[in-house]
């Protein structure tokens, strides 16, 4: 048994489809990222999982219990951190936990053992307003929070968005230590590069999930050549690409330029002799293995376009 | 119960570590009972007059030596000149000007109507009406005494006229303060039951907070019991201290019982908590909160009752009052306060806001969601 199961979700805001026909299922004890943009609907994904929102049609079973029925059961076994900063800016750190170790009917004293990775990083500020704390320090003491009471379900919605990369690396390396305790996560991220560090991802488009596995999986799904071009200039490249034959995508990926084959035909040679033909000198290109990133364009180009 | 002991103390944790609630719940009373009662008094000390003088009688020095020596006004007297009346009423440097005319002792020794001219100020419409009220006392007055030296002289006959002497029962000296003290009370109250507990609510979801609770195992009751009953019991302290300020500086009376009093405190005070949490239902910002109540708080102030006699209303307004509940409050106050009266006096009064209190939070218990 799955500890979530999604199967056929749909969810509408008016004309909007924020879900639409998504499954999914999270073994016990897994890692797993919902990895898409801004509106791919992670976030009503998560708040369907929680209870906190009401399906208009699917089914979800979260830890064998149903969101809908079961919520208050529910609430026990998860441990939930929204995307927006939602914890009392002004009580103070410890104040903040105890309130919700307490409304758990637990102690802080009693889930020690489980929240110290990320609380002792935060305890020297324990007497500190909430509100007052950094970006970083915020999403530990809400991670703390989400953790006091004992989970079995950790569901943590884009809980890097908006930190600094040490603090992101760290808080990522606080999940790996928190899931060895036995818990499930399940994690969002808009940042394609934390991809890797789950154990299984979905990609999440427009509501739908356009691909999903392990992130090895998904890279090598991946069948055409892929080429990257570093350039000074790459505005200037990725117009001249663009009006290559043969070329499936020309992206730029800040400092370089993706550029997916369409066949074995177009190769490292060709795309040199091109960039020749057009008077471009100074750039390298070569041949890639995919990146998380690269699957995602290539599936939105694929779901877009049919 | 544990857990809404929790809840209590985190709301009332955050109350007093809000940096605006602690001088709205404390400082307010003072402000407002101070500053309001003082400054929004509609008594009469000292008004400017003008007299002008064009008859130069006996009759008219003595009219005017009894203005003179009315604490009420403060006399100035000119000639006639029809201008100075337009400017000085212009200027706003008198609130009235009284005009004697020639013959006006002639007039009323002769037995023909006499006339006086009184231009006021109607600005302020209130203080017009005082005004003339007043001055006409001071002139039935002088007529009074010059009954003893008409008859003596036995030069004119008076017009005969029924006196009507006015005896104000409860405030016998209709001291202002007694009036609008309570008045000031009920708008503290229910600044507190209304304006207060619906921004606490609403600063929940727009911190987004309310997410973090939603996730937990508290249950509805108890988070709304959590979060308003403190300003139950802020509201009831609050009065308390209102009247204490009251009694001990004003010297308001107080007749009923003090039971009685906060019986009915804690009822209006469950109303208007219930009409707070209604208005939290539908707003999403304080913003919204805010500027949704300013709007009732606005009507209901003024027709409750609290600055004008609900009585002298047209009637569709005291129709609509039976849904203003700072109406039934401010009569309640009152009549407690000043007139001594009990439950059973005020019977109707205590079903109304009963009933309304009930049904308010109903609506609004029943309204309210913690999940979409």
């Amino acid at each position: 048994m799955n500890e979530i199961e999604i199967h056929n979700l749909y969810k509408s805001y008016g004309p909007t489809k924020a879900l639409d026909n998504l499954s999914l299922s999270v073994e016990k004890n897994g890692f797993y990222g919902l990895i898409g943009p801004d509106g791919a609907g992670k976030s009503s994904l998560m708040r369907i999982i929680t209870s906190l929102l009401l399906p208009d049609s699917g089914s979800v079973i979260v830890g064998g219990l149903d969101p809908v029925k079961d919520y208050k059961k529910l609430r026990l076994k998860l441990g939930y951190m929204p995307g927006k900063f939602s914890l009392y800016q002004d009580l103070s750190v410890e104040e903040n936990l105890k309130f919700f170790a307490r409304v758990f009917g637990t102690t802080i004293e009693e889930n020690y053992h489980l929240i110290k990775p990320v609380y002792s990083q935060i305890e020297p500020f324990k007497n500190r307003r909430a509100g007052k704390l950094s970006g970083g320090m915020k999403q530990k003491l809400a991670l703390s929070c989400a953790l006091v009471h004992k989970p079995e379900i950790l569901i943590l919605d884009e809980p890097t968005t908006g930190v600094d990369a040490v603090s992101r690396r760290e808080f990522w390396d606080m999940l790996a230590e928190i899931r060895k305790s036995g818990i499930t996560i399940l994690v969002s991220t808009p940042y394609m590069e934390e991809a890797v560090l789950c154990d299984k991802i979905s990609l999440m488009f427009d509501g739908k999930v356009v691909d999903s596995g392990s992130p090895d999986d998904i890279t090598s799904g991946f069948k055409n050549n892929l080429f990257i071009i570093k350039s000074a200039n790459v505005p200037l490249l990725l117009n001249v690409l663009r009006g290559m034959e043969g070329l499936k995508s020309v992206n730029s990926f800040g400092q370089t330029i993706h550029v997916v084959a369409d066949s074995s035909e177009t190769g490292k040679p060709e795309i040199e002799e091109f960039l020749q033909k057009n008077n471009v000198s100074g750039c390298s290109v070569e041949q890639s293995p995919a990146g998380i990133e690269d699957c995602f364009i290539d599936h939105i180009l694929t779901n877009t376009t049919t | 119960m544990r857990t809404l002991f929790i809840i209590l103390r985190k709301e009332f944790k955050q109350i007093f570590r809000n940096r605006i609630m602690i001088p709205i719940i404390f400082i307010l009373p003072f402000v407002q009972t101070l500053v309001l009662v003082y400054a929004a008094t509609l008594e009469l000390k000292n008004t400017k007059i003008t007299i002008v003088d064009q008859d130069h009688s006996a009759l008219s020095q003595k009219l005017i030596s009894k203005f003179e020596a009315s604490s009420f006004f403060d006399i100035d007297i000119s000639v006639y000149d029809d201008d100075l009346i337009k400017d000085k009423l212009l200027k706003d440097s008198e609130k009235a000007v009284l005009v004697i005319p020639a013959n006006f002792e002639n007039d009323l020794r002769e037995g023909i109507p006499a006339h006086l001219q009184l231009n006021i100020n109607a600005i302020d419409g209130q203080g017009a009406g005082l005004i003339s009220i007043y001055v006409n006392q001071t002139v039935m007055g002088m007529l009074k005494d010059l009954k003893p030296f008409a008859s003596k002289t036995n030069l004119m006959v008076l017009p005969s006229k029924i006196n009507t002497e006015p005896r104000f029962w409860y405030n016998p000296e209709l001291n202002f303060k007694h009036y609008m003290l309570p008045g000031i009370l009920v708008i503290l109250v229910s600044m507190i039951g209304i304006f207060l507990t619906s921004l606490n609510l609403v600063r929940e979801k727009e911190m987004g907070t309310i997410e973090q609770i939603n996730v937990t195992p508290i249950k509805k009751w108890q988070f709304l019991t959590g979060k308003l009953l403190p300003f139950w019991i802020i509201g009831i302290l609050d009065l308390s201290l209102g009247l204490a300020i009251g009694m001990i500086l004003f010297g308001v009376p107080f007749r009923g019982s003090v039971l009685t009093m906060f019986v009915f405190t804690g009822l209006y005070l469950f109303t208007a908590i219930g009409l707070g949490l209604l208005v939290s239902d539908f707003a999403s910002t304080q913003q919204q909160a805010m500027f949704t109540i300013f709007f009732f708080f606005l009507i209901f102030v003024l027709m409750g009752g609290i600055f004008t006699s609900v009585e002298s209303m047209p009637y569709w307004a005291q129709i609509v009052n039976r849904i203003n509940p700072m109406y039934y409050f401010m009569r309640i106050i009152r009549s407690v306060l000043l007139k001594g009266s009990g439950i059973r006096d005020l019977w109707t009064e205590f079903v109304s806001l009963l009933v309304y209190g009930i049904l308010a939070m109903s609506v609004a218990v029943w309204q309210y969601k913690k999940t979409n």
